[in-house]
């Protein structure tokens, strides 16, 4: 019982000291909602040294203001995803909400933004809903949909690579049956046949048996969408099987992204398609890569550029605003106006919010991902189901 | 689904099925045995496969490396954790309400999945298989098979036999099977129950750790790695039958085929149909397969 | 003893009624869904405390009744909460209904194992088919009413939560002392020689079973409430798991158990993430709070609502022991 009363007014100290946070209008409050621990700890991580790093190279400044953070560990749940929100929101007070990784808790995360008019920026989820019947004045996305990725390679696969037929391969869950779509759709368009739609619960790695489907099958592409530790299973295994030298293996750059070291040899030669590879070749990644890796002493990663974009992002609405979070349609205005010069080159925002962006093709070569080509110029999510600006 | 291809998915589901009995086996030994329900019997695998990745500069210094070296010190570390944790953790919680040993398992997977991201990250990392078994062989028109896929299984098969020699064919075994039966009947024998209990232990963490260990190369090695095996493990060792161990191999070999040919025949329902078979076979045999002692 | 089992329930509920007053927006969202876990852990608390049997599924009932909660609301107009709570509970309820007349026929382990299989098993049907939104969720956009006012409103939401976890705590309270709950305890004691008596222990184990899905549906539908936001996850095992050690950690056996372990395991969470206590740390407050659940089980034997008594004895204790000495001291003058 005494517990329970020290437990209580620990409750209440905390309802408390979130309300007695004086509101300066001198500093911003900028509210992280990242996977800490878990499957995708690292690339919270990433997103935040990005994000950090936009500021260190501006005097420790957003467009003037001193950023004040509030992070939060979503553990990658979306049963807690709600009130890990409105712990930012409520109890923090935060001025800008910037999150996740995973599509399910950045679901939750925009109803909550949509609810409480709080200005949301997605450094990675891809849930396409997320900028398609879900968009809002205050939800932008610095990274991509599950579209754009996998239609630039539906085209690649049938355009450049002359294939006729593919097989897809994914996990069971929103993300690989929106990037599955997004492949059909641009093989399909340019006369592929997609013959086979294969998939497996989540999170399993079992993959042989599917892999001997597909060698039943004899199709001319396969074209698979895994991340992290099942990405990594999933190349190792295809080419254990055989398969990689007769079909060839392609995928969005999550399937090679941060885990080629772990992969070794079996991603050798493969082809993905991202918004981002490892040598772009422009001073202004070179000047990233460079600032990065002095400051972290790591190499950056997609999702390092997806968080210095959003970082950079809400410096240019606020410059717009002159510096006044408060002033929203300004805020607003200034983001969906900005031209960001990212490291993955020039990036601007459609009239749903998510980056018009180069969707680069790249190559597999010793443990990078070396950039062979744009596959599709400036290529922007179709938004399906957005009204906004319209 | 022609021939050819319906017996190379047979050979899948074998394969799988054997890997899962490797995972299994030392929950079922610390289940069946001690009686106690060891949720963090997923870290141990974790911890398994992370020595594979870390333990290989090391070892190689000092032992000149190789696959196998590490394989011999994994496991030899993994006795004295299983040990040493017993003995910390455990020693005190026999007489206790059973569910406080849950309570106390749960406690350490927190533990030791922060402890694995402090000390190594939280990276996908691969793992070399040794370069004597890096070779694969021919199956049908397009496929090959990875030759250390074969040893996995024979390893899982030497496994399972030795395992069923120890507990059937030696004293130790009969001790312990004895001490799962009636713990205060063998104790009042003369024998040191609390060591047996010991012994136990560390050989069912020092199974999963090899586990882990042997998996690695085809698994990977990432964060939360555990966790996914961990649920499909406590169905391997309630579907056999809690302790037995030519239980937990047939339920292994039943759920590696459900599991193969559901994702291939029925991809919409192959997430729950290992679970529709225990639920069935538990409600027809409601003490799994096989009943031990 | 018998003053001090009133006590406990007035303090804390009186506590929880005052709370509003001094607790800010955040405060009031937090202490509501420690409510909700709370009527969710008093589910389980009935089954596996009081009766014995440990559920390790019991997040399908509480994630049924969340689902429900989001299919059942009509489109055209907020529902009334009146009629969408107890609908929520009658579809948690059927499924606990077919769900304990099967797994009722296996124990102990087995028990736990099958329960987790019809868990997993509504868990893949709303994870793996279209049905009720695939992985990403569905929102629940017209938050039912009570009475003409709308709960949307925290404030009302939590009233609401507290009243739903009295009235889930009193029927438990009554229940326990009923011949109902005395027959549970005593399946849970020798269920044996319960039914070596004559005494058919299933149609009993069955009723709690189906009652405590009810209770787990109601939580649900307070947290699709709550949330607006409802995702496979809510079915998931994990979710299973940390109800569970909510009672173990408070203590099984008593229903206080139940909300000072559903209190102290979310409040514990929220100390070791909190930036203000551990700074840059507190992103490993898995360990943190790892290390507390094992400190737990190492010193208190009888969980969180054993303290008290634990401390009594060992000041008895020494007392007693004091006393004692003196005596020998005593005789031996």
């Amino acid at each position: 019982m005494t517990f329970f009363r020290l437990a209580f007014a620990a409750a209440l100290a905390a309802g408390t000291t979130a309300s007695a946070f004086a509101q300066a209008t001198d500093r911003i409050k900028v509210g992280l909602m990242l996977p800490y621990t878990g499957t995708y700890a690292s690339l919270g991580t990433a997103i935040e040294n990005g994000f950090r790093l936009y500021l260190d190279e501006n005097g420790g400044k957003l467009a003037g203001k001193t950023v004040e953070f509030f992070k939060v560990d979503d553990e990658s749940d979306p049963a807690k995803a709600v009130d890990n929100t409105n712990k930012l929101v409520k109890r923090d007070n935060v001025d800008v909400l910037v999150g996740t990784v995973h599509s399910g808790v950045a679901m939750a995360m925009a109803k909550v933004a949509r609810e409480t008019q709080t200005l949301l920026i997605v450094p990675n989820a891809g849930a396409d809903a997320i900028t398609g019947p879900m968009c809002a004045p205050n939800i932008f996305r610095t990274s991509f949909s599950n579209w754009q990725p996998a239609y630039a390679m539906g085209l690649v696969a049938a355009e450049q690579q002359k294939h006729k037929t593919a097989v897809t391969i994914t996990w069971k869950y929103a993300a690989g049956d929106e990037s599955a779509k997004g492949f059909k759709e641009g093989f399909e368009s340019k006369g592929g046949k997609v013959v086979k739609e294969l998939s497996l619960p989540f999170p399993n790695v079992e993959f042989q048996a599917l892999l001997t489907e597909i060698a039943a099958a004899k199709p001319d592409a396969v074209y698979a969408f895994f991340a992290g530790g099942g990405a990594v299973k999933f190349v190792k295994d295809y080419a254990g099987a055989g398969l990689k030298s007769k079909i060839p293996l392609y995928g969005p750059g999550f399937l090679t992204d941060g885990t080629l070291e772990a992969q070794g040899d079996a991603a050798s030669g493969m082809l993905t398609t991202l918004h981002y590879g490892d040598d772009l070749a422009q001073p202004k990644d070179k000047q990233f890569r460079l600032n990065y890796a002095k400051a972290y002493k790591l190499q950056p990663d997609v999702y390092a550029v997806q968080g210095y974009d959003a970082a950079q992002l809400l410096a240019a609405g606020l410059a717009a605003a002159q510096g006044d979070i408060k002033k929203r349609d300004a805020v607003v205005r200034g983001m969906e106006q900005a031209r960001l010069d990212s490291p993955r080159g020039a990036l601007a925002m459609s009239k749903a919010h998510n980056p018009v962006q180069d969707v680069y093709l790249r190559k597999v070569e010793g443990h990078a991902n070396k950039t062979i080509g744009v596959a599709v110029k400036q290529l922007a999510d179709p938004a399906r189901g957005c009204k906004l600006g319209t | 689904m022609d021939l050819a291809t319906f017996l190379i998915q047979c050979l899948n589901s074998l394969q799988y099925g054997l890997l899962l009995f490797l995972v299994a086996s030392g929950l079922t030994l610390i289940f069946g045995i001690m009686g106690v329900i060891n949720l963090a019997h997923g870290s141990f695998y974790m911890i398994g496969a992370y020595m594979a990745h870390a333990l290989a500069p090391p070892v190689a210094a000092t032992f000149g490396g190789g696959f196998f070296a590490v394989l011999a010190v994994g496991t030899v570390l993994a006795v004295v954790l299983g040990y040493v944790l017993e003995w910390a953790f455990f020693s005190f919680l026999y007489g206790r309400e059973h569910l406080q040993q849950v309570l106390m398992t749960y406690g350490l997977i927190l533990v030791f999945e922060e402890l694995r991201s402090l000390l190594l990250g939280d990276d996908v990392h691969g793992v070399q298989a040794p370069p004597s078994l890096a070779g694969s062989l021919p199956l049908g028109e397009l496929m090959t098979y990875p030759v250390y896929r074969l040893f996995i299984s024979g390893v899982c098969v030497a496994l399972a036999l030795g395992m069923y020699f120890v507990f059937t064919r030696t004293r130790i075994g009969m001790m312990i099977r004895a001490g799962s039966a009636n713990r205060e009947m063998v104790q009042s024998l003369g024998i040191d129950i609390q060591f047996l209990y010991r012994v136990v232990f560390a050989a069912g963490v020092a199974i999963a750790v090899f586990a882990g260990m042997v998996a690695a190369p085809v698994s990977s090695v990432y964060p939360g790695m555990g966790n996914s095996v961990l649920i499909v493990c406590f169905v391997v060792v309630v579907i056999g039958g809690i302790g037995s161990i030519r239980g937990a191999l047939l339920a292994a070999l039943l759920i590696g085929a459900v599991d193969t040919f559901g994702k291939v025949l029925l991809p919409q329902a192959a997430g729950v149909l290992v679970y529709v078979l225990m639920a069935l076979i538990l409600l027809w045999k409601p003490d799994g397969l096989f009943k031990a002692g | 003893m018998h003053r001090s089992r009133f006590l406990f329930p007035v303090l804390a509920f009186g506590a929880l009624a005052l709370y509003p007053l001094a607790g800010g927006g955040f405060g009031i969202d937090l202490v509501t869904k420690i409510m909700v876990y709370a009527i969710f852990a008093l589910s389980l608390e009935l089954l596996a405390g009081t009766t014995g049997l440990v559920s390790f599924g019991h997040a399908a009932f509480f994630g049924i009744g969340a689902y429900a909660a989001v299919m059942l609301s009509p489109q055209s107009g907020p529902a009334s909460a009146l009629w969408l709570a107890p609908a929520c509970m009658l579809a948690a309820a059927g499924y606990a209904l077919a769900v304990g007349a099967l797994s009722l026929r296996t124990k102990g382990v087995y028990f736990i194992m099958v329960t987790l299989a019809f868990a997993q098993m509504a868990y893949y049907v709303v994870h793996d088919t279209p049905f009720g939104g695939g992985t990403d969720g569905i929102y629940l956009t017209l938050k039912p009413t009570l009475a003409g006012l709308d709960l949307d409103q925290a404030l009302l939401l939590y009233g609401f939560t507290l009243g739903c976890l009295m009235l889930v705590f009193a029927l438990l309270a009554l229940l326990l002392r009923s011949t109902f709950g005395r027959a549970l305890a005593g399946i849970r004691v020798n269920e044996q020689r319960m039914r070596a008596t004559g005494f058919s222990t299933y149609p009993y184990k069955l009723a709690a079973f189906v009652l405590s899905g009810a209770i787990a549906g109601l939580a649900g539908f307070l947290f699709a409430v709550k949330d607006g936001f409802v995702n496979p996850e809510m079915m998931g095992w994990h979710l299973s798991g940390a109800v569970l050690i909510m009672i173990i950690l408070g203590g099984l056996g008593h229903l206080e158990g139940a909300l000072i372990g559903a209190f102290a395991f979310a409040l514990l969470q929220e100390l070791f993430k909190s930036e203000a206590v551990f700074g840059a740390f507190a992103k490993h407050w898995q360990l943190g709070l790892g290390l507390a659940i094992i400190a737990c089980v190492a010193l208190l034997p009888r969980g969180l609502i054993g303290v008290p008594e634990l401390l009594r004895e060992r000041l008895v204790g020494r007392r007693n022991g004091a006393r004692a000495a003196a005596e020998v001291q005593h005789e031996l003058a």
